[in-house]
């Protein structure tokens, strides 16, 4: 396996009787789009300010390149960070703004010069020099916030929810330039979101936290098609989640209906969750299906149908190209490669499972 | 109601151009005219006499001295109160507002006890086997009077505007790499500077023209530009003593000028 | 650690310095000997005498009631005023808040001398209604200033959602922007009271002979040796206000606990 760029080992953070982070750990490599995702009050953002140097953790260590790095200030560190809403210097211009870090390393005046310009280029707003951060939009702002962090050549980039104050067209067309710009500088980026959406598009790695545990790493296909358990499939888009019985490999009962799935392994007549997304339920005609129900409410989304049926007792979200009108009887057909069976936790403690490897 | 709307100030446009600005065109009337209110420029030229000249260079050294003082003072103080986050309002009360409760007069003059040639703070300083101090009825006595009076308006603006400053800019400067005190001279002061000009007027204005600091704890012998106005109207002499006022306002309007210029969006104001 | 330990002996200092005259007061309000130098022995009489001193007695209550009427009206007549300005062009606005601003950054001598040649040119005798007034007039700037923050910061949105809910003016105002405003109008009226109550050097230039407030009466005093009665109905005030602010700070510690808004 490659060097470890970055290494929290153990970290745990109260603030008062309130266990933010809870003996954490996790790694990343060079080159990396590297995703925290989580709800608000996840540790999230106090993970991101422990590798800043802003939080000191209360136990355990943060390697950079192999060195502790633990008490080490911020000012010391070889990474910058993109603060959540800018936090550009208002009494400087945009080219003093980013000239900053590196007037402090007292490099040269021709040297600052041409990096402030090839930053402002990178970041799409050239001859943006002399003005004030004030007079610039959100957007603009971002960018230059963005150009001052990366100036400075950090090997990691840090960004605090960067896009939460932009509208939703922006914060789209920000997510494609950041992907271009990570691709460009070849740096790692680690990313705190709580939109589960700018994750799957951005990342290459989805660290999905809650409570202050890791509840899943993975990609982001892993973690839309494989969550590992029902907060992670809660979480991350929308799905149908059940109690069910594993009766015994490749079958599973949902509500008294037997289906077939791929997964083995989970015991005999094991209560357990099940996952399904509702783009992977079929509807078929009435007794076609493993059970049968009634639609109850359908609204047309644009590229599908959103529609509900009522089956077992239980309301099953369907999304469909086909349409069945409210009212309709059908039939419920799931692939057994789309059941996605999950392990019920047996405390409240577990549900925040923890998982050490990537 | 919409339409009446406006009507509401009324009764406070009319009370303050009645006690306010017009009471001020007396001050000019008066001061720019003679006792048989021929006009004249010699009610305002009476600064030069030597006295008054004398009066208001102290009066002017003294709340400069003071100004400096309280800034000094103030600022640590501001940023201790900042840190404090949540429970700074109590001590804020405390800075502030609880002392009014004691009258200004009693609390100027509790220092004479104080600074008594046999007074507390003699009496400590010789238990402790330090040098008697004989400040009393000294400028020393009235700068101390002045910073005790006046240091609160200075904490204010500038803790008012420390607050508003976001914690992540200083962080940002931190990531940057900048070290504490980088930090503080190129993000946080710059920041605070107009909290600072605000409370330098707000201590100098007062301190130029105070009158009873100097009357309590300057033994009644020396005479500050304040002391000097007040003998005038005393003894009835109002063209001079408005021509003096004059004065005192152009040192005001001055200082006035420069607070607008630094203090754009009003963001340095004590409220 | 030693930081935080530097932080707040600095902060005890300052608390020191600006509490070591009033500390002295308190003592004093309780010295037998009359002179201020030494101390005669520990004695309630001052504060027994203090009652059947019919002039103190008098400037108390011509401080309490000038204080507590133009508190009163510069409240009314300011919070007025802000809603108004609220409405008003940006000229008009500027202009007016243009002169609100000269009584706070002009000095205090200055405004009490042109209150004072006001009056006498209006031929108004100068006593407790000219001092009643010029109170009126320097307390108004207090009330404007910390009404006007908050109405600015009201949602105007919200006055116009419960006129369309059917409510008058009147009540919109009331129901709506009242209870917005209200920890602003209340803080003005508190500023303006203590403001007024500390204030000499404007009341000195307003009233005329006869007529005196605690501070006019102190300062005539400060040449021929303050009477102890002084020391001890200052501390009987500042004990009483310093009481209040206990309890009110416990009763809005208590709420504090239990409100959600604290989280943040």
């Amino acid at each position: 396996m490659a060097n470890k760029l970055i290494e929290l080992a153990g970290i745990t953070k109260r603030y008062g009787d309130n266990v933010v982070l809870d003996d954490l750990n996790l790694y990343f490599n060079e080159n990396k789009f590297l995703t925290l995702l989580g709800p608000s009050g996840c540790g999230k953002t106090t993970t991101l300010r422990i590798m800043g140097g802003f939080e000191t953790p209360d136990s355990g260590h943060v390697f950079f390149d192999g060195k502790d790095i633990t008490n080490l200030p911020p000012n010391k560190r070889e990474l910058n960070t993109v603060f959540q809403k800018y936090a550009l210097f208002t009494h400087m211009t945009v080219a003093e703004n980013i000239a900053f870090g590196l007037k402090i390393k007292k490099k040269s005046g021709n040297y600052i010069k041409d990096k402030v310009k090839y930053a402002l280029k990178l970041v799409n707003l050239d001859g943006f020099e002399n003005r004030m951060p004030d007079s610039l939009s959100g957007g603009q702002q971002q960018r230059i916030a963005i150009a001052r962090a990366i100036v400075n050549e950090p090997k990691v980039l840090l960004l605090d929810e960067p896009l939460g104050a932009l509208d939703l067209k922006l914060r789209q067309d920000m997510q494609y330039e950041l992907i271009r710009l990570k691709n460009e500088l070849g740096i790692t980026f680690v990313y705190v979101t709580h939109d589960q959406e700018e994750a799957l598009t951005m990342s290459d790695t989805i660290v999905v936290m809650n409570q202050g545990y890791i509840q899943q790493i993975g990609s982001p296909e892993d973690i839309y098609n494989e969550p590992c358990n029902a907060f992670v499939a809660d979480f991350i888009g929308e799905s149908n989640i059940f109690p069910a019985t594993f009766l015994e490999d490749k079958l599973v009962e949902i509500f008294g209906h037997k289906f077939e799935c791929v997964d083995t392994g989970f015991g005999i007549n094991k209560p357990v969750d099940v996952v399904i997304r509702p783009e992977d339920i079929d509807l078929v005609p009435e007794g076609a299906g493993t059970l049968d129900g009634v639609v109850t409410s359908l609204i047309f989304k644009g590229v599908h149908y959103e529609m509900e049926v009522e089956a077992a007792g239980r309301e099953w979200l369907v999304h469909s190209t086909d349409l069945s009108p409210v009212g309709a009887r059908v039939g419920i057909k799931v692939d057994p490669f789309d059941i996605q069976i999950m392990n019920k936790p047996e405390s409240e403690d577990e549900e925040a499972v923890k998982i050490d490897e990537t | 109601m919409k339409r009446n709307g406006k009507l509401l100030a009324a009764p406070y446009t009319l009370w303050m151009v009645a006690f306010i600005v017009i009471p001020l065109f007396f001050i000019l009337f008066y001061g720019f005219t003679d006792n048989d209110f021929n006009v004249t420029l010699g009610s305002i030229a009476q600064i030069s006499k030597p006295v008054n000249l004398k009066a208001l260079w102290l009066s002017i050294e003294l709340s400069l001295i003071s100004t400096v003082l309280c800034l000094f003072l103030a600022y640590p103080l501001a940023m201790i109160l900042k840190g404090k986050g949540r429970s700074s309002s109590s001590f804020i009360v405390l800075i502030f507002i609880l002392p009014m409760w004691m009258n200004f007069l009693l609390r100027t003059f509790a220092w004479q006890t104080l600074l008594d040639k046999n007074g507390v703070i003699n009496t400590v300083l010789s238990a402790v086997g330090l040098p008697k101090q004989n400040i009393i009825n000294t400028p020393s006595a009235i700068i101390l009077g002045m910073v005790y009076n006046f240091l609160p308006f200075m904490v204010l603006p500038i803790y008012n505007v420390l607050v508003k400053i976001d914690d992540n800019v200083l962080n940002a400067a931190r990531d940057l790499g900048a070290n504490e005190v980088q930090t503080f001279v190129k993000v946080t002061l710059p920041l605070s500077l107009p909290g600072i000009i605000s409370g330098i007027t707000m201590v100098f204005v007062p301190a130029l023209t105070t009158f009873v600091i100097s009357d309590i704890l300057g033994g009644g012998k020396i005479l500050l530009l304040g002391n000097v106005i007040e003998q005038e109207f005393q003894i009835m002499n109002w063209h001079t003593g408005s021509g003096l006022s004059i004065v005192l306002m152009i040192f005001i309007f001055v200082s006035m000028l420069i607070t607008a210029k630094y203090d754009k969006e009003g963001e340095g104001s004590l409220w | 650690m030693v930081k935080k330990i530097g932080k707040n002996v600095y902060l005890a200092l300052i608390l020191i310095f600006l509490y070591a005259p009033i500390a002295t007061l308190v003592v004093l309000s309780f010295n037998a000997s009359k002179s201020r130098a030494k101390w005669g022995g520990f004695t309630f009489e001052w504060y027994a005498k203090m009652f059947a001193n019919e002039d103190i007695m008098s400037a108390l209550v011509n401080t309490l009631v000038i204080a507590f009427v133009s508190a009163l009206v510069a409240t009314v007549v300011g919070t007025m005023a802000c809603i108004a300005m609220n409405r008003m062009k940006k000229l008009p606005r500027t202009i007016l808040m243009g002169i609100t601003n000269i009584p706070m950054l002009n000095a205090d001598i200055v405004t009490g001398i042109s209150l004072m040649l006001l009056f006498i040119a209006l031929k108004f005798s100068l006593g407790f209604v000219s001092v009643l007034f010029a109170h009126i007039t320097f307390n108004l700037p207090y009330v404007v200033l910390s009404v006007m923050p908050k109405i600015r910061q009201t949602n105007k949105n919200t006055y116009e959602a419960a006129l369309d809910l059917g409510a008058s003016h009147f009540y919109a105002f009331r129901k709506v922007i009242f209870p917005d405003i209200f920890p602003g109008i209340l803080s003005g009226f508190l500023m303006a009271f203590t403001m007024s109550l500390d204030d000499f050097v404007i009341t000195h230039f307003t009233k005329g002979p006869g007529v005196d407030t605690l501070s006019t009466k102190i300062y005539t005093e400060v040449r021929k040796g303050i009477k102890p009665e002084m020391y001890a109905l200052s501390t009987l005030l500042f004990m009483s206000v310093l009481i209040l602010l206990i309890i009110v700070n416990r009763r809005s510690a208590g709420k504090k606990d239990i409100s959600p808004e604290t989280s943040k």
